[in-house]
Parts: C-alpha cells; structure tokens; sequence
C-alpha cells in the first residue's frame, strides 16, 4: 500500500516546500531591512501584473521548460545529465550556422531547419560523455559537467576567431537576417485581438517547448522506448534480464536528452537575441535541473515548474532593479526554491507520510 | 515450575496500517531451544527486533528471568544477557576474528589488554562449547560457518545467557548446518536457553524443544516438537491443509533441448565461476542443480538467460545459441523460446516500481500483440495481465497495484505466469520459492511441473535441498564452479549431496 495518496505527492509536497522556501526569503529580506510583503508585491506584479512581464516570464519558461525536459529525460533513465548548459551552447551554435549561412525563404522553414540543427548540436555534445558513461563508466555527472566548460570554450573561439564580423569588436555573429525572424506573442496575438507586449521576448517557441512536453509525455509513458528507458533507470539487472542493453538505453536516452538540450537555443539565440552572443545561455542549463527535480521528471510538472522559475527570474530582475535588494539575493531566493523543493523534498515528505497514515488509521 | 527465561506480555507493534505483532505471549524456559516458525511477513522478525531493542512496542511487556526489563536499545539487550546471530552477519570482514569479537566491548583505549583478555575467555569457550575458531584468521578468509561461529562467539563472549538465531542455515551446507545444530545442543546443555528462528520445519522438528507459530502477526500456538508433526505446524502456519510433498508422476524424458558444453563464465570482477562444466537438460525432465549460494549457480542461469556473456558452447534443440556478442543477449534467448524465472525477482525478474500490467510485458515487451503503431498497446497489455491475475490467482487481482505493493509469493507468481504463459521450450528457473509463503510454493511447484508434464525442459537452480528433492529428476551438484556429480533422487541422500556440496567426491570418497 502507498503511504499516501498521489495527489500529495505530486501537489501537496512541492507546495509545502515552496512556502518553506517562501518564509525562509521573506526572513531574509526582512534580514537585510527591506520589506518582504512589498518584495513580493514587486515580483508578482514585474512578473504577471503586465504583458510585458509575461512576456519576459514565458521567454525564461520556454528556456527552463526546454532543459527541464532534457534533464528529466535523463533522470527516467537514472542518468544525471547536468550539461544542459553546454548542450544548450552547441545547439545555438547550429542555429547560429543555419540562420547566418542559409538564405531561408521563410520563418517556418527557418524554423524547422534550426530545430534540427540545434537539437543535432546538442545532442552529439550529449553522446561524447554518454559514450564514455556507457562504454568506459566515466561517471557522466564528471563528464557533464566538465564538456559544459569546453563547450564555453569552444563557443567563445568561434565568435572570437571564426564567426565574428570583420571589424566588430564584439564577441558575437552577425545579426540573422530579416526573414528568420519568428514571430513573438506580440505578432502572433494581434490577429486575434490580444494586445501583447511588443518589448517582450516570448516567441512562437514558447509552442514549441508545450509541443516538447507533450511528446516527451507521449515518449515516456505510452512508446516501448520509453517503457526500455523508464526499466532502465529503475534496475539495471532488470534491464539485463529483460534484454534491453544498458549502452543502448544509455546512449539513446542522452542523445534525446542533449536534443532537447540543444532545442531550447530556438528561443533565446533564434527567438530573442537573433544572433548568437557569448552566455546566451544564461545558466538555463542548471535551472532545467532544478525544474525537473520539481516537477518530479514528468513533462506537465516540468511545464508548471519552468514557469515558476520563469516567475523567479522575471520576478528577481524586477526586484533588482526596483528595490534596494541587491541582485544576489535574488539568487539566494531562487537556490532556496531550489533547496527546499530538490534536495530537502524527505524533509517535507517524512512528515507528511506520518499524517496521512495517522489520518487512514483513525479512518480505518 | 522454574522461571521462564523469557517471558513476552502482550506485544504489539505496528507499521502504519500493517500490524506487525498482535497482542503476542510467550514464555520460554531455561536451557530450552525453542523454535519460532512462520511465513515470511508473519511477524518473527519483528518481535526479535522487539526483543532486542531495534524497535518498541507500542504495547506489552519484556520480563527476563522472572524480572520486568525495559530494552529501549541493543545495549540494553546486551546488558539483559540477550545475544543476537543475524542472518546477515555483522563482520569487519578484514579484520581478525578477535578483533571482530572484542570490536564494541573493548575495556578501554588500548587494544592490547582487551586482545589478551578475549584470547583467553575465547579459548576457555571453545573448550567449554567445542566451538573452535582460529583467533588470528581474517573473517574474509575463512568459511561462512566459521563466521557464524564468530558471530556466536562474539553473543557469548558478552555473557550473553539467552541467543536469538534468525534464519541461522540459510547460507549453511547441511553438515554445516548439522554441525550448528550440535553445538547448539551443547550450548542448551551448558544452560544456554536459545531462540531458533526459522521458516524451514526440518530444522524444528530436528533442533527445538518447543515451538512457537506465527501467523500475520499473532501467534497462532505453541507446542512441544515432540508432540507435533511437520504436517501438523505446516497447517498451523498457512491456516489450510498444505500438500507439503510435490505431487508428480515419473518424467518421461525425451530428445536433449539444452545441451551445455565446457562453459566457462567469470563474473564482475574478473573471477571465473564456472569453470567448464558441461550438462544435458532433455524434453519433458526438471534437472536440478544444487549447490550452497555462492558457487557460480547464479552465473550459469546469468549465462543462460542471456544476461551476462560465456564461452564454451550452448546448443538449444541442436541449434547452437551464442554465448557473447550479437544474438546473446536476454531478448534473443526468449526469441530462442527459452524462460527465465530469475533468482531475484526484486532487482531482475521485476521493477518494483511499475505497475504489475507494466511487469507483465517485462522482457516480452517487443510481441506485437503489446504494440500498436508507435505506441505500446497497454489496453492489450492490461487485459492480458488481468487473465494472468486470474489463472494464477494473484492477489490482490489488481492490475494497477505497483510489484512492489505485491507480497513475495505473490510477485513470484506474477513472474512465474509470464513466463510459463510463454510456453517456452526451456525454463529457466532460480530459486522459484524464495520469501515465498508456503501456499504459493505449492501453487508455483505444481505449474512448473505441469510445464514439465508437458514435454518442456526445465533447468531448476535452488539452495533448498527440499525444493531440489522434491521437483529435480535428476539432481546435479555445483560446487566452486565445477558439476561435482549427477545423481537421480531416489538413489542418493541428503548426507551424499551434503558432501558434494561441500567439494567433497562422492565417488572418490
């Protein structure tokens, strides 16, 4: 018997955690002499009180929504995959190299073209440590980790020394072209009478990250590949026992995952910047991790997770640049989140567990 | 009447919703062995547990030699005079055994007085007990019955009075167990009083006094062995008459189906396990192979179920099966029409985690009957699994409930049916009836017959010398890798497999 019904476990145990790490903000601002009820007033309405800051909070989701979906792709097949970051380098690489080199007739063809590059990029930055993993059992965490430090090198060789115009002092492409231009929520809302935000970012791939969601769903739980992957990453004896090969679930699981990866450069090179800069990744690679772990690796608590973060972020810049609260704590506030909702989850749980059987008991 | 050792007052414990020990009494008399007998899950280890300070009772009380003790911790238990020999021993396997018995009892800083003083009461016990142990041995080094001697040393050399022995032959060959036995008598004699705890009703009937049965957690009686029968504590355990033989008829062999030649096999670490040992399973004969766990049993099923690779050579109906590389691997034998029933249900036959439909397609989730189009057709998948809930009489007969939420018997059984509901040629089978309630036994042992009866080959490896007794058609024995004999059942005994399985030859002996 389960200790506790399902709902709790999905719902009930990301919300405790996050009003703990709320309380826990709320006593550090207090801590620094600011307000926390005017903290949090700032953030919900910088981040949802306008378009514009949907606008910049869906930007950031769309991003998070992306690596959420790639770490927690991993994570079914019990491999930790914390090079999202660099995975999510390359595959702006690849849109940066379709966009600039190829004259595209249109945006949708654009786009489909710079899903396939830069999910491709990601993915064979994924399968160089997968190989290692499944082949040579270098731990992937180490070589994750690690192949995001050289991905950052190798992005800043190639705007420094290759892909930089002649005569910019800048280390960054050139500006993509006109017509690979994808439509915002601003353009793509005005036909239908919605007034959008024109400064903000959000982008047609904000449909493209639900779209992901929704296929990785269908992957995991309804597809024999997803069936292979999910067995894998619960017992690797079982696997073997059941004749799925551990290196092929291995490998197959990272590719899918560094695609994703990869994927998410479509919003923040192709969507926003429309050109690739250096950290145009902004550390979405690490968010998606936390975002997974929150949203318990199922893509529709990936999607609410990544606009949570989305919130924070938007929310944070807000309260940044509106208060006295300096921009680290910020990023204190976001590692609480982080904290209370990934690692301490057995804190909240343990408890929990303990009334809901203290409850049927005094039911039975 | 004398003093009761132990007397239990009305124990009760409880896990969540699980009762785990109802309202239990027990009383055991000085310089007695007394038995505990039970299911898996009926309660035994908890009210040892119980007793030896792991948990607390949420009701009930604890009064050793007629005096009421609180044992809230083992250190409490120690001081009760209460020693504990777990089924897992508790060893620093690369220290000496000395060093093993003083570890926790030390008198103070410095080692050495506390190794002289145990060096001396250790070799007055050994006289005192027969229980003899080099002092200087590595606990790594030496064999697991000597270990479990460590084990029993270390009770007693924290004076303990009264030894609690969990499931003590598990890992045990039957001399070894034998053996066991006699100085258990020796300990009782000496005015030890020793709880027996164990779900194999030979070793009561052989070595207790008295014996207590469990059952879901209450204690369903208590009788002198002398005036009980196997049959007799068998119903009191499972509630129902059980048929505790296997009822079979003569096997018809017919062609060979497996046919195993010089296999070799080495294990993770590089270690050879089996070493080249060559074996015919035909149409229609369950072989046996016995042995104690540990001698490369494990890696010959691994090797056959496609799971880890070998080398010599394997032939199935004539048909050669590779043993490394392309074709080897777990899918490609169940293609072949070979079954296997793994020896861990937990790690391998079942993920825990899945629903028991989803573990029904687990290493037959490629038949197209579970596909349709890109997507695996879990309404099939869910039917299918519900016609197996009910054939095999799965309980509780819900498809939804993740293995994990299954008892023993009852995962064993959901393997078991989709196994042999492949019909497969050559059955694979480890330890079928391990943590499996005594009912369920019955019910697996008679379908893997009925596979039998129906001319397919069976390859039964088990640790229980009763299982292999009472299924084999032929017994093989394993010992450090290597086929040390065959015999037919009705021409051997306990004590010659015993020898074999302990490396000695019955032939050349």
């Amino acid at each position: 018997m389960d200790k506790m019904p399902k709902w709790a476990d999905v719902v009930l145990i990301p919300l405790i955690s996050l009003i703990l790490a709320a309380i826990l903000s709320a006593l550090v601002i207090l801590g620094i002499g600011e307000d926390p009820v005017a903290a949090v007033n700032m953030m919900v309405s910088g981040a949802l009180g306008s378009t514009y800051g949907w606008g910049y909070t869906l930007y950031y989701a769309t991003n998070f929504m992306f690596t959420g979906l790639a770490v927690a792709v991993a994570f079914h097949a019990r491999l930790f995959n914390i090079g999202g970051e660099g995975q999510a380098m390359l595959g702006g690489l690849g849109v940066a190299l379709v966009c600039l080199y190829v004259p595209w007739p249109h945006w949708t063809i654009a786009l489909l073209a710079a899903c396939a590059a830069s999910m491709l990029f990601g993915a064979i930055w994924a399968a160089i440590p997968a190989y290692l993993q499944a082949r040579r059992g270098s731990h992937i965490v180490i070589t994750t980790i690690m192949f995001n430090f050289i991905a950052a090198a190798f992005l800043n060789y190639m705007l420094v020394n290759v892909m930089r115009p002649v005569g910019s002092m800048d280390p960054a492409t050139a500006r993509f072209n006109e017509t690979v231009h994808l439509p915002t929520l601003h353009e793509l809302l005005a036909p239908i009478g919605i007034n959008f935000s024109k400064a903000a970012p959000a982008n047609v791939s904000l449909l493209v990250a639900v779209l992901a969601c929704v296929v990785v769903w269908a992957l995991i739980w309804r597809t024999r590949l997803g069936y292979e992957i999910r067995a894998y990453g619960h017992s690797e004896t079982g696997a073997l026992y059941a004749g799925i090969s551990p290196y092929k679930i291995t490998m197959i699981a990272m590719l899918i995952s560094g695609a994703l990866a990869g994927l998410m450069a479509i919003n923040n090179v192709m969507g926003e910047a429309e050109r690739l800069v250096l950290n145009s990744t902004e550390g979405a690679g690490f968010i998606g991790i936390a975002v997974a772990l929150m949203g318990r690796s199922h893509p529709f608590g990936v999607f609410l997770a990544a606009i949570l973060f989305g919130f924070l972020y938007q929310g944070g810049a807000e309260l940044a640049l509106w208060t006295n609260i300096p921009r680290e704590l910020i990023v204190v506030i976001q590692a609480l989140v982080i904290l209370f909702t990934g690692a301490l989850d057995n804190m909240v749980r343990m408890p929990l567990e303990k009334i809901f059987l203290a409850l049927r008991k005094g039911n039975a | 009447m004398t003093v009761p050792a132990i007397e239990l007052k009305g124990i009760s414990k409880a896990f969540g919703p699980v009762q785990a020990n109802k309202d239990i009494s027990i009383s055991v008399a000085p310089g007695t062995i007394h038995g505990i007998i039970g299911e898996n899950g009926a309660g035994k280890s908890t009210l040892m547990s119980i007793l030896y300070g792991f948990y607390k009772a949420d009701k009930g009380e604890i009064w050793i030699n007629g005096k009421k003790t609180e044992i809230p911790d083992s250190q409490a238990a120690i001081a009760a005079g209460i020693g504990m020999v777990f089924q897992h021993f508790k060893l620093v396997q690369n220290f000496t055994v000395l060093e093993n018995i003083i570890l926790g009892a030390e008198d103070g800083g410095l080692l050495k007085p506390s190794l002289a003083k145990a060096r001396k009461t250790l070799a007055e016990l050994a006289a005192e007990y027969e229980l003899n142990v080099n002092p200087d041995a590595v606990i790594e080094e030496i064999g697991v019955g000597q270990q479990q001697r460590v084990e029993i040393l270390k009770a007693l050399y924290r004076q303990a009075e009264i030894l609690i022995l969990d499931e003590p032959t598990g890992v045990l060959t039957p001399a070894e167990a034998d053996q066991l036995f006699r100085i258990l008598h020796r300990l009782k004699d000496e005015g030890k009083t020793i709880i027996l705890i164990t779900h194999k009703l030979r070793e009561i009937m052989e070595a207790t006094d008295t014996v207590s049965v469990m059952r879901r957690g209450e204690m369903t009686a208590t009788v002198k062995t002398s005036e009980t029968s196997p049959e007799h504590l068998a119903e009191l355990m499972v509630g129902r008459k059980v048929l505790l033989r296997v009822d079979k008829v003569p096997a018809k062999p017919g062609k060979p189906i497996l046919e195993i030649e010089n296999l070799r096999v080495t294990d993770d670490k590089g270690v050879e396990r089996v070493k080249g040992i060559n074996l015919t399973v035909r149409a229609g004969e369950i072989l046996g192979i016995a042995g104690v766990a540990g001698n490369g049993q494990s890696e010959l099923l691994e090797v056959l179920g496609g799971m880890r690779p070998g080398s010599g050579a394997i032939r199935l109906n004539g048909a050669p099966l590779p043993l490394s590389g392309p074709g080897s691997d777990a899918r490609a034998r169940r293609a072949a029409h070979v079954a296997h029933v793994p020896e861990d249900r937990q790690s391998e036959g079942l993920i825990m985690e899945f629903h028991a439909w989803e573990n029904v397609a687990f290493g037959y989730h490629h038949d197209p009957a579970y596909q349709s189009g890109i997507f695996m057709n879990n309404a099939a998948l869910r039917a299918d699994t519900d016609r197996k809930i009910e054939k095999f009489d799965v309980r509780p007969a819900d498809g939804w409930l993740a293995a994990k939420n299954f008892s023993g018997g009852n995962q064993q059984k959901i393997v078991v049916a989709r196994e042999i509901e492949r019909n497969p040629d050559l059955l694979l089978v480890g330890q079928p009836t391990r943590g499996v309630d005594i009912g369920a036994i019955e019910f697996i042992h008679k379908q893997i017959v009925a596979l039998r009866d129906q001319g397919k080959a069976v390859l039964l490896v088990s640790v229980e010398l009763e299982e292999i007794f009472g299924l084999a058609d032929r017994i093989a024995v394993m010992f450090d890798g290597h086929i040390m004999g065959e015999r037919l059942p009705h021409e051997t005994n306990e004590k010659e497999l015993g020898l074999l399985m302990a490396g000695v030859n019955g032939e050349a002996a």
